[in-house]
This record gives structure tokens, C-alpha cells and sequence, in this order.
């Protein structure tokens, strides 16, 4: 039982770990380093989930009869670009977001816009 | 050509996203993008048109038959949809020129209307088609355009706003993901109308019971259902104008639209309502929603944030009449869909046309602008009028069928709970009116004038249509009522 589900282990153990990573963490870039480390689990999941035992490549050739299923593998390539443009993304905007706020934390980014609006609110009560 | 339409809706504006670097000035680029648009507003009128009088249409992509080939499937839903994603792309880019000068620097302009439109291509592709994995794909498209255009807001609070947003979608759109592949786990077929015929065969497996769990706390967290609605106000509020007024008016009605897909369709009326207690979790959390965000609402200073409060104070409106789970109660949702998009459509270009002109959208600027720009506040408190669901106006019908969806079941309470809800509508409205009209103008805002007509022609337009259509209520009605009776089974 625990053997023959060990691929789906390893996915939910790297789900968890992405997950609570982009949780527990305050520093962008590893949050994205958590976001990134969660959609590849599921990138194992697809591609353990078609593997046939004793399946092969699915290349028509004599002799063989046994193919694992593409289909799951060409769905995954896709989602594993979508998975590389969201982290260029996310990259990008920490370094604007690095610009603007000199900081890549985002206690000290919360905490200059919370000082940006307390000091918007004083400047309404004495003008 | 009427045969491939379904497809056409989706690529046209996909492949127009890049021909716009072809063209690189700004006006050119505006006007080629007001076609593209005005081009996928057509097909959709003609596709509405096709299904009400034909019956559901199915296009195979590239000739391969339907569950090994991808499929769009066009059923009155859809339509109706396809209808107010593209319509209200159309009016929103009619004023995006003008806007985005003040908001946007100029040589980003052209990147300005590549996003959009592949924005556009997303949401469109989303509804058009019939394939699970497609809407993921068409899922992401959307959002990762969308992350970039909230980012080009003019504070540096659009880029946090920004990436909390990627943070948010990106962990939902891979809740779906997994759905989609334990679906695919146990049933070997990615088409929903497939989909739909196996899953009742498995439905009682563990797989299909977590399957179901994560598409719907995926879609829940692109809708910005209360409790995950936490990236939505500051998404909204930052973002430029125009994007706030286009995602505000279509990006959680194809959320909704998702969840009523995969809740009615996919997995079935009988899994998602009667295996699952569904209704009583969703009743409450919209519930909640109303009251939760309406009162937030009231408290900020913000107009932009107090109309993002109230957009997650509506979503609860749809979900309530979701979770009625009856023929009149999903016809109210889809009503809302439609109505919420006229409102909101209106409001927030009213907003932009209000930054266009003083530069920003706090409570206290608002002061005496009810005489400078008379036509702008108008439409704001035509808008709010109906937000608050005043007869003659669209917010009437929808919460009328709420209502009667609700006291046709007995709910007494829950209707009663909903007329409440109304009545916190009525203060936050009350708000930005009082100040419009009852106070005097601020020193340096004394000059302000109306709006250019680049803005009041589609303000007005989205205007009068909420009052078009919140007395002729026709065409929404018998759609949407088709719609809901075909997602029962019902026949008309």
C-alpha cells in the first residue's frame, strides 16, 4: 500500500512543502520558490499517474504492446510553460516591487504603506 | 464562415494581440483593438442568435471528433456569457485611449492592448470551450495578462497589489489543475460532456470527492468568494482605471461561470448538491460575503476600494442564488452576472473618468463634483441606484428573482437577510453621493470640468442600457431562464 502509491507520497509531501512555504515565508522570492516547488508536484502527479508497468514510449514498433499514456505527459508540458511564464512574472515584479520599496519583504512593504496612509490621513485632519 | 464561429470568437482576438506590436502607436493600436473587439462582439451576437433559435452548438477543433479532439461547445450559457465578456470589452476600450494617456506611460501604451486583448482571448476561451484542460490553459492566459496589467498601475502599491494577486491565482488556477487530473485519473477523458456521462460511474470514490473539493476552492479563489476575496480589493484599487473597469464588470463572472460549469455540468446536480453539502456551506459564506463586505465597504476612504468591497458584497448575491440550487435561483445568478456587468461596467468608467480629471479617487475629492462633472456623478448614482436595486433599474430585476427564488423555496429569512443586505448598498452609495452633492468643491479641484466624450459616450451607454434593461427585461430574462432550465435539463 505505502509502496505502490510512493510517487503519490512524494507529490503530496512537495505539495505541502510548496504550500507552506508560500505561506510561513515573508520573503517574495521564496515564496515564489514555494509557488514554484508546488506546481511541480503536481507535474509529477500528471506524469506518474500515466506510467503503465511495463509500458513504453507510445512509438508504434513490432513487438510492442504495452504503451504508457501520452496524453497526461503533452497536458504537462503545457502547464509547465504556464508554470515558467508565472515564475518570469513573479521575478519581474519583485524586482519592481525591489525598486519601489527597496525591500523584498513583505512585513517592511506592508509596513510603508501602512505608514504612507497614516501619514495621508494626518495630512487630512490638520491641513 | 457561420460554421467556424465558434473558434473565431476565441482566435481573432489572440492573434490580434500580436499584430499590435506591428503597429506601435498608440492611437493606431486603440483603434485596431476597438475592431478586434468590436469584431468579437459581433460573433458573439451571432452565436446568441444561432443557439436560441438551434440549439446547442459543437465545434471539433481541427476535425477531430469530440472526446479525443478538443471541442467547443456553445449551449445558451455560454452564449450569454460570450456576450457580456465581449460587450463590455468593447464599451471599457472605447474610453482606454483617452484614460490610460494620464495613467500609463506612452511607450508602454502598445503592451497596454496586447494584455488586453489577450486578456480578452482568455476569458473568451474559458467559456467557449468544452474541455477541461482548455480552461485551465485559457484560465492562465487570462490571469497572467491580467497580473501584468493590474501592475501597471501608477502607485507602487499596483506592483504588491500585483504579486499578491499571481500569489493568490496561481495557487487556484493549480487547484484546478489537480482536479482536472483526478478526474482524468479516474475517468480517462478530459471533455466535460464525457466528463459528465463517466463521473456518476465513480462518484463515490474518494479520488472524485477530492477532485471535486479542489476545482472548487481553485474557482472559489479566482471568484474572489468571501473568505479568499483578499486579493481582489487591492487588485481592483491600484490596477489602471480601464483594467479595474473591464475585470471588474467580466474577470469573477467567469469565475461564476466556472463554478456552475463544473458544479451543474461536470459532476452533476445530484454529486455536487446532494452527496455533498454544497448548499448550506455556500448559502452561509455568501451570506457572510454581503454582510462582511458591504460593511467594509461603508469604512473606506477610497472610492475605488469601497466599489471593490461592494463587487465581493455582490459576488455574494450570486452565490446565494447558486446555492438555491432551483431552476428561479440559478436564473437569478445568471441575471446578476449580466446586471452586476452593466453596473459595475458603468461605475468604474465613471471612476476612471474621475481620475482622468482630478487624478484621484479619494472620498474626500469628490467634494462639489456633483455640479463640476454632473454627467459623470449621474451615472455614479444611476449605478449605485441600482447596485442598491432600485425599481427601473437592473439591480431590481436580479434581486426581484432572488427573492421570489428564495420565498418560492420558504426561505423567508435568508430573503429577508438579502433586503438587510440591500440597506448597507444604500450607506456606502449614500457616501460618495453626500459628498458629491452636498459638500462644497475642494480649493485646488475648483476648476474641474465634465468628463471629455471620449468617456461620457460609453458611461452613457452602459448607463442606459441598466435602465433599458432593467425595464425591458426581455432579452436577459428569456436567456437567462434558457440557460438555467437546459443546465437542469429541463426543456423550455
Amino acid at each position: 500500500m505505502l509502496i505502490g502509491l510512493f510517487n503519490d507520497w512524494i507529490v503530496v509531501v512537495l505539495m505541502m512543502i510548496g504550500l507552506y512555504i508560500v505561506i510561513a515565508h515573508g520573503n517574495l522570492i521564496k515564496k515564489l520558490i514555494g509557488l514554484t516547488i508546488f506546481q511541480t508536484s503536481v507535474f509529477i502527479f500528471y506524469i506518474s499517474m500515466a506510467n503503465v508497468d511495463g509500458g513504453t514510449a507510445p512509438i508504434l514498433a513490432d513487438g510492442i504492446n504495452q504503451y504508457s499514456n501520452p496524453l497526461p505527459h503533452v497536458l504537462i508540458l503545457t502547464a509547465i510553460v504556464v508554470g515558467i511564464a508565472t515564475t518570469a512574472l513573479g521575478l519581474s515584479l519583485v524586482v519592481r516591487i525591489k525598486e519601489s520599496y527597496n525591500s523584498i519583504e513583505e512585513e517592511e512593504i506592508q509596513q510603508q504603506d501602512n505608514d504612507e496612509q497614516l501619514s495621508m490621513n494626518k495630512a487630512e485632519e490638520n491641513p | 464562415m457561420i460554421t467556424h464561429l465558434p473558434i473565431l470568437q476565441v482566435i481573432i482576438p489572440l492573434m490580434a494581440a500580436p499584430l499590435c506590436l506591428l503597429l506601435n502607436r498608440s492611437r493606431l493600436v486603440w483603434l485596431f483593438s476597438l475592431l478586434v473587439s468590436g469584431l468579437a462582439f459581433t460573433i458573439s451576437v451571432l452565436l446568441l442568435q444561432q443557439v436560441m433559435t438551434s440549439g446547442v452548438i459543437s465545434y471539433e477543433l481541427g476535425g477531430w471528433q469530440a472526446p479525443w479532439g478538443i471541442e467547443y461547445r456553445i449551449d445558451q450559457l455560454n452564449a450569454f456569457l460570450l456576450l457580456i465578456i465581449s460587450g463590455i470589452s468593447t464599451v471599457v476600450l472605447f474610453a482606454a485611449h483617452t484614460s490610460i494617456e494620464k495613467e500609463i506611460p506612452k511607450d508602454k501604451h502598445t503592451y497596454f492592448y496586447i494584455l488586453y486583448l489577450l486578456s480578452l482571448t482568455g476569458m473568451l476561451g474559458i467559456v467557449a470551450t468544452g474541455d477541461a484542460f482548455n480552461v485551465f490553459v485559457f484560465l492562465e492566459i487570462s490571469s497572467l495578462s491580467a497580473y501584468a496589467l493590474i501592475a501597471m498601475g501608477q502607485k507602487r502599491q499596483a506592483l504588491w497589489a500585483s504579486y499578491q494577486y499571481l500569489i493568490m491565482g496561481t495557487i487556484g488556477a493549480t487547484f484546478i489543475l489537480i482536479g482536472i487530473g483526478l478526474m482524468y485519473q479516474m475517468t480517462g477523458t478530459l471533455n466535460m460532456q464525457d466528463l459528465s456521462q463517466r463521473l456518476p460511474e465513480v462518484a463515490q470514490t474518494r479520488t472524485v470527492f477530492v477532485s471535486f473539493a479542489f476545482v472548487i476552492v481553485g474557482v472559489c479563489l479566482k471568484l474572489a468568494m468571501f473568505p479568499l476575496h483578499l486579493w481582489l480589493p487591492n487588485a481592483y484599487a491600484y490596477a489602471p482605471s480601464i483594467v479595474t473597469a473591464f475585470f471588474a464588470a467580466t474577470a469573477t463572472k467567469v469565475a461564476v461561470y466556472l463554478l456552475i460549469r463544473f458544479t451543474f455540468s461536470v459532476f452533476g446536480l445530484s454529486f455536487s448538491f446532494t452527496t455533498i453539502p454544497l448548499q448550506t456551506l455556500f448559502m452561509a459564506l455568501g451570506l457572510i460575503g454581503i454582510f462582511v463586505a458591504s460593511t467594509t465597504a461603508i469604512y473606506q476612504s477610497n472610492v475605488k476600494h469601497l466599489f471593490a468591497y461592494s463587487s465581493i458584497a455582490q459576488i455574494g448575491y450570486m452565490i446565494v442564488g447558486f446555492s438555491v440550487s432551483t431552476v428561479a435561483g440559478l436564473t437569478a445568478t445568471l441575471l446578476h452576472m449580466f446586471n452586476h456587468a452593466l453596473m459595475k461596467g458603468a461605475i468604474f468608467l465613471a471612476l476612471a473618468a474621475v481620475i482622468y480629471r482630478i487624478g484621484n479617487v479619494e472620498l474626500k475629492s469628490f467634494r462639489g463634483l456633483g455640479r463640476q462633472m454632473p454627467l459623470t456623478m449621474a451615472a455614479i448614482v444611476i449605478g449605485g441606484l441600482s447596485l442598491i436595486g432600485a425599481p427601473l433599474t437592473v439591480g431590481f430585476v436580479s434581486k426581484w428573482y432572488l427573492l421570489t427564488a428564495l420565498v418560492e423555496q420558504g426561505w423567508w429569512p435568508i430573503a429577508v437577510l438579502i433586503l438587510l443586505g440591500s440597506m448597507l448598498a444604500v450607506v456606502y452609495v449614500w457616501r460618495v453621493i453626500e459628498v458629491a452633492y452636498f459638500k462644497e468643491p475642494l480649493q485646488q479641484n475648483i476648476k474641474v470640468k465634465e468628463a471629455p466624450m471620449s468617456f461620457l459616450i460609453p458611461i452613457w451607454t452602459l448607463v442606459i442600457a441598466n435602465i433599458y434593461f432593467g425595464i425591458d427585461t426581455r432579452l436577459s430574462v428569456q436567456v437567462a431562464q434558457a440557460a438555467a432550465q437546459s443546465l437542469f435539463g429541463v426543456s423550455p
